[in-house]
């Protein structure tokens, strides 16, 4: 019996939903549920002259992986450097503390001005938002390691490099793992927002705010879902690795 | 026990440590000694008396203030293969698997993957956890992890093993059993053992020679030989006699 309460309060949404459509009864405020599995039923189908869900939503996780890789292939040696190194650290940490408050959709304005409307300044706003979480907690995993396993791997004869590969990376990897996680997630919501800047002209944002210049607010409704969908899709992936790969960090004593 | 080849010897070794606040502690004075091949020294000492310093010191972990260390004749200045030291604390990687952890120092070298393999068998073996070759760190007990990096650390084969209180944190039954399969080891292997305790019974259980360390700053108080064969019975007359008088010695101001 238990395990039906989780499903519980989602049930009542959606029926809440559908008896105040029915009241409603204007498509334009609040569709009826028919008509949001309708278009998330149809995939493939056209909306709008602006391709699918489907095509939109593959194009957005592209977008979302090329950002996110891009800032773990930075954020990652960089943390990793200033982890280890206090000279690293002093030297850019005031400068990142710096940057790090401000949000990335407030970059939007200055990355239209230098990359122009197009994938680049959606790439850029991405890499800030996955760029922060990952870094800090690279920093955070790396001084983590303990002191007693990198002295063990001395007097066992590693040298410096060896210390690096199979220490301190093994050693901080689920904190990393985790800041990779928390940074795609950030990285996720960046890109639908910075879809739905003036100029771009696809992927999911895109095809909400055109689906909201024409009123069809169940297109709207289905691409949150999607959004929502896909999210968690990811979270459980990193979730699985983490349990999977990174079992010892719960279960050491 | 026939004095052999003289394995270690500590020259005028001392150690001025300054604290956050700006003062000089003093951890050791003047420290010299000298360990033959096959020697099983025990080092002790009060908390605070600098023993743990000191076995750093001598496995390169550490610098000394003043004085020199020289294992084999040769001056020791980072840690070096010809030692290799056992912390108190659990030190194995808990992402390796028991074969891979006892294998590091192999690794590290470059052996190939199936001689490393079969030379941690035999370390296993003497340390009696064949079966044990799969798991995790995290699925054994303290006594267990201990053996495993008693293992590890015999497997370098190093000419010197160091122990820094490694029975420390095990209970009083798991400590005295790990302290008769130490003494069957070092008579197996003939590896000249320098070992850090607080515990007078460990001491006198375990050592040719008791090296007795006042408190900070630590200087050597007295040599002691234990001229009980092996064996010890903890109750005979000679192991209460000893004892009594490095509890003594310990105690006196």
């Amino acid at each position: 019996m238990r395990r039906f309460i989780p499903i519980l309060l989602p049930l009542c949404i959606l029926a809440g939903w559908e008896i105040a459509a029915i009241a409603i009864n204007n498509a334009f405020f609040l569709p009826r549920l028919e008509s949001v599995l309708d278009v998330l039923l149809n995939p493939l189908q056209d909306r709008l002259g602006s391709g699918s869900l489907f095509s939109n939503a593959i194009l957005s996780v592209e977008r979302v992986v090329l950002g996110f890789l891009l800032a773990a292939a930075i954020a990652i040696p960089l943390g990793i450097g200033m982890g280890r190194s206090s000279v690293l650290n002093a030297f850019f940490d005031a400068t990142i503390q710096l940057f790090r408050p401000i949000p990335p959709l407030a970059w939007v304005p200055l990355a239209l001005a230098w990359f122009k409307i197009g994938l680049t300044s959606i790439l850029f706003i991405i890499f800030l938002g996955a760029f922060f979480p990952i870094l800090l907690n690279t920093i955070d995993g790396v001084r983590g390691v303990k002191q007693t396993w990198v002295e063990v791997a001395a007097t066992l004869g590693a040298d410096e490099r060896q210390i690096l590969a199979k220490v301190i990376v093994p050693g901080a990897a689920p904190i990393i793992w985790t800041g990779l996680r928390v940074g795609f997630g950030i990285a996720w919501m960046c890109v639908v927002a910075a879809e739905m800047l003036p100029g771009a002209s696809n992927g999911l944002g895109y095809l909400m705010i055109y689906a909201f210049n024409f009123g069809q607010v169940q297109v709207i409704i289905a691409g949150m879902i999607v959004i929502g969908l896909i999210g968690l899709a990811f979270d459980a992936l990193f979730k699985w690795v983490e349990r999977s790969r990174f079992r010892w960090r719960g279960l050491e004593r | 026990m026939t004095l052999g080849r003289i394995m270690l010897e500590i020259r005028g070794v001392s150690k001025t440590f300054a604290t956050e606040k700006g003062e000089t502690v003093q951890a050791l004075a003047g420290i010299d000694l000298t360990v033959a091949e096959q020697e099983f020294v025990c080092i002790l000492g009060p908390s605070g008396c600098g023993k743990t310093t000191l076995l750093r010191i001598i496995a390169g972990l550490d610098r000394p203030t003043t004085g020199e260390i020289l294992v084999e004749g040769d001056a020791v200045t980072a840690p070096s293969p010809k030692m290799a030291m056992i912390f108190q604390e659990y030190s194995l990687y808990p992402w390796r698997t028991v074969l891979d952890n006892i294998a590091f120092g192999l690794e590290v070298r470059g052996m190939e993957r199936a001689e490393r393999y079969s030379i941690v068998g035999r370390y296993l073996k003497l340390v009696g956890l064949e079966g044990f070759s799969g798991s995790y760190p995290y699925e054994l007990s303290g006594g267990m992890r201990q053996r495993i990096a008693v293992a590890r650390a015999l497997a370098i084969e190093p000419a010197v093993l160091l122990m820094d209180e490694p029975f420390g944190a095990l209970d009083a039954q798991t400590r005295n059993l790990m302290q008769r399969e130490l003494l069957e080891i070092h008579n197996k292997t003939k590896k000249t053992i320098l070992f850090v305790t607080h515990s007078v019974d460990e001491a006198v259980f375990l050592a040719d020679r008791i090296v007795v360390l006042t408190t900070r700053p630590g200087r050597i108080r007295e040599i002691i030989p234990v001229q009980d064969g092996r064996p010890r019975e903890r109750t005979s007359p000679e192991f209460v006699q000893v004892r009594r008088h490095v509890l003594d010695l310990i105690t006196e101001k």
